[in-house]
């Protein structure tokens, strides 16, 4: 008390915080030795981390064998990464023949070379650069993927699988699921009773089916009800099932952010004669996809795990491939690396999304949250 | 603000020509009749400020003029067109009549500068090198130029609703109107957008205020309108309005609000 009334009124300065508060002390205090009870979930965290990670440790990389050809090679006794090695391939094109496969990758290379410009802030033409992308660019995907044009052997889809069909159906339901999504949900809360009707009706339908009976449905009941001759390819079928069912979800999610703008916004926008598309596009949307991020790319996420299930219709996805490959009598024993594997790969893709869609929300942060 | 009311009042000129008309106007809330027989004629140049108690219908009022709320019975004619459900007309007339809300209701995704010019540039066509020339003009007559390129969130109130003034402004419409323009204000800041308010009216500019400042309403309005329960009760100049109220209620409501 003493010391603080050496200073006259209005000069007090700026005095530092306590040393014990701040830095790798300060934060070891308050976040893991707050009290007895945090000092010992601490130690006990500490010691399970000491059980488990040596073993994991030396069955992933210390014991484990990366190099050779046969399973010979594996005498370690850890991990036998050889197997993923010879198969790799394989987990990425499926049954794609070998000698056609550049046609995949210059798919996924000629994807990446046209998003590249999309997120340079010097590109001016992002607009008919992400046209070109979602109308054109599937266009020539699927054709190049699929052949029997400008010479190219046909590919039956049949025949593709793996990591690569994985994305294909992936990408494919992201892609298209966002916008069908988006009018579902401004139908939903469309005034006109014929319009919301109808998206209530599509919405409640598609989330109240499971997925793997949309796949069922797709492959199995749809083409009795076409008419003799006409068929339509089984992963387009699966494709489409897969890209309505998530964009019933994607439309809820939507919706949640639209409830979240406050009515002023509406008004505010109706009030400078902005009619209700341009109001929905430039100030109602914008404010309410940034709300629901988490949740679009939850969706992703969810929608990324679940083309697994194509499996049940006969593709082989990449989670089916790598099931496949360890049945093979050559490789008996080595399921363990496989879904370690395969879990690896699912993480690293989820994961990506998940940390694409912090760094958008950061870059979004206009300050109105406060 | 020491402006004697007359000096001001002398000054602004009201043409003979009619630019609202409100004539036998209804409206209900489900079955609740909120807006009861309204008649109101407003010329273009005058100044009126609506007071009232809280739910006496004096926002929704100015909310039909632009229709943000629907009006069931009689008419409403802005600027010569006649507010129907027809959209275009409802487009037309709300690119020609400005409000400002009590809560400002900019766009919290959109700078400042943007907010002034989305709407010239997607409603009035204008390109957006001129949308930003006017957008900066006005941005200096509200006195806030150098914050063109912050987002609403980093102003203050009295900041935003300078913003919000000048965002209406843009559109150069015909009427503003202002709803609470000040009340969710802090106290220091309410001064700072009714000068602009005053700069506004003696410009010329057409204004219908709903507000509960009182000096604001001696020193610009050319009329004062009291409602209650729904109904004009009263309408009068300023200084006879407020010197010499005749119905009970006007009196009533005036001596609780000059109580305080």
């Amino acid at each position: 008390m003493t010391t603080d009334t050496q200073y006259a009124p209005g000069s007090y300065p700026d005095l530092p915080p306590p040393p014990s508060t701040v830095g790798v002390v300060g934060w070891l205090r308050a976040n893991l030795f707050t009290n007895t009870t945090n000092t010992l979930l601490t130690v006990l965290a500490l010691y399970i981390l000491y059980v488990i990670l040596p073993p994991v440790f030396s069955w992933v990389f210390f014991n484990a064998n990366f190099i050779g050809d046969t399973r010979e090679s594996c005498d370690g006794g850890g991990a036998c990464w050889v197997f993923i090695n010879s198969r790799l391939s394989q987990f990425i094109y499926g049954f794609y023949p070998e000698a056609e496969r550049w046609r995949v990758d210059s798919t996924f290379y000629l994807l990446i070379a046209l998003m590249i410009p999309m997120f340079m802030n010097s590109f001016r033409h992002k607009a008919w650069l992400g046209a070109f992308i979602l109308f054109i660019y599937p266009v020539i995907g699927f054709y190049l993927l699929a052949g029997g044009v400008f010479g190219l052997v046909e590919v039956e889809t049949t025949q593709w699988g793996g990591l690569s069909l994985t994305l294909i159906i992936s990408i494919v339901g992201i892609v298209g699921s966002f916008p069908i999504g988006l009018l579902l949900a401004l139908g939903r809360r469309s005034k006109m009773p014929a319009v919301s009707t109808f998206c209530t009706g599509f919405i409640e339908l598609w989330r109240g089916v499971p997925l793997i009976t949309v796949l069922f449905m797709s492959s199995v009941m749809f083409p009795l009800f076409l008419p003799e001759g006409v068929n339509f390819d089984k992963l387009i079928r699966a494709l489409v099932g897969v890209t309505l069912f998530t964009s019933a979800y994607m439309a809820e999610t939507v919706r949640g952010g639209l409830q979240a703008i406050p009515k002023g916004q509406y008004e505010g926008a109706e009030a400078l004669g902005l009619s209700y598309w341009k109001s929905m596009s430039f100030i109602i949307l914008p404010q309410a996809l940034k709300h629901v991020i988490p949740g679009i790319v939850g969706n992703c996420i969810g929608l990324f795990k679940d083309t697994t299930l194509v499996l049940i219709i006969g593709l082989f996805d990449f989670l089916g491939i790598v099931q496949a490959a360890t049945t093979d009598p050559k490789w008996l024993g080595f399921a363990v690396e496989g879904y370690v594997f395969c879990a690896f790969v699912y993480w690293v893709f989820c994961f990506s999304m998940s940390q694409y869609s912090q760094s958008i929300e950061r870059k979004l942060h206009t300050g109105h949250k406060r | 603000m020491n402006e004697t009311a007359t000096g001001l009042q002398s000054k602004l000129e009201v043409s003979d020509e009619v630019i609202i008309e409100i004539n036998d106007m209804h409206k209900w809330y489900g079955e609740f009749h909120v807006l009861k027989n309204i008649n109101l004629s407003v010329q273009r140049g005058e100044r009126i400020v609506i007071c009232g108690p809280s739910g006496s219908g004096k926002s929704t009022l100015i909310r039909c003029i632009n229709r943000l709320e629907e009006h069931q019975q009689g008419k409403i004619i802005v600027d010569g067109t006649e507010l129907t459900s027809d959209l275009k007309h409802i487009e037309a007339t709300r690119r020609e009549v400005g409000m400002c809300f009590q809560h400002f209701n900019l766009f919290p995704h959109l700078s400042v500068l943007e907010n002034c010019t989305l709407a010239p540039i997607w409603v009035r066509k204008m390109s957006k090198v001129e949308a930003e020339e006017v957008a900066m003009k006005y941005l200096e007559r509200v006195k806030i130029p150098e914050q063109a390129l912050k987002y609403p969130g980093q102003l203050s109130g009295g900041q935003q609703q300078r913003v919000a003034i000048a965002r209406s402004l843009c559109m150069s419409p015909k009427v503003m109107l202002f709803d609470e323009p000040t009340s969710a204000l802090d106290p220091e800041m309410i001064s700072e957008v009714l000068d602009v308010m005053v700069e506004l009216a003696e410009e010329g500019m057409t204004m219908i205020c709903v507000t509960h400042e009182m000096g604001f309403a001696k020193k610009v309005a050319n009329r004062v309108i009291f409602m209650d329960a729904g109904e004009i009760i009263e309408e009068n100049e300023p200084l006879e309005f407020f010197d010499n109220p005749q119905n009970e209620r006007t009196k009533l409501f005036l001596s609780q609000i000059i109580q305080h």
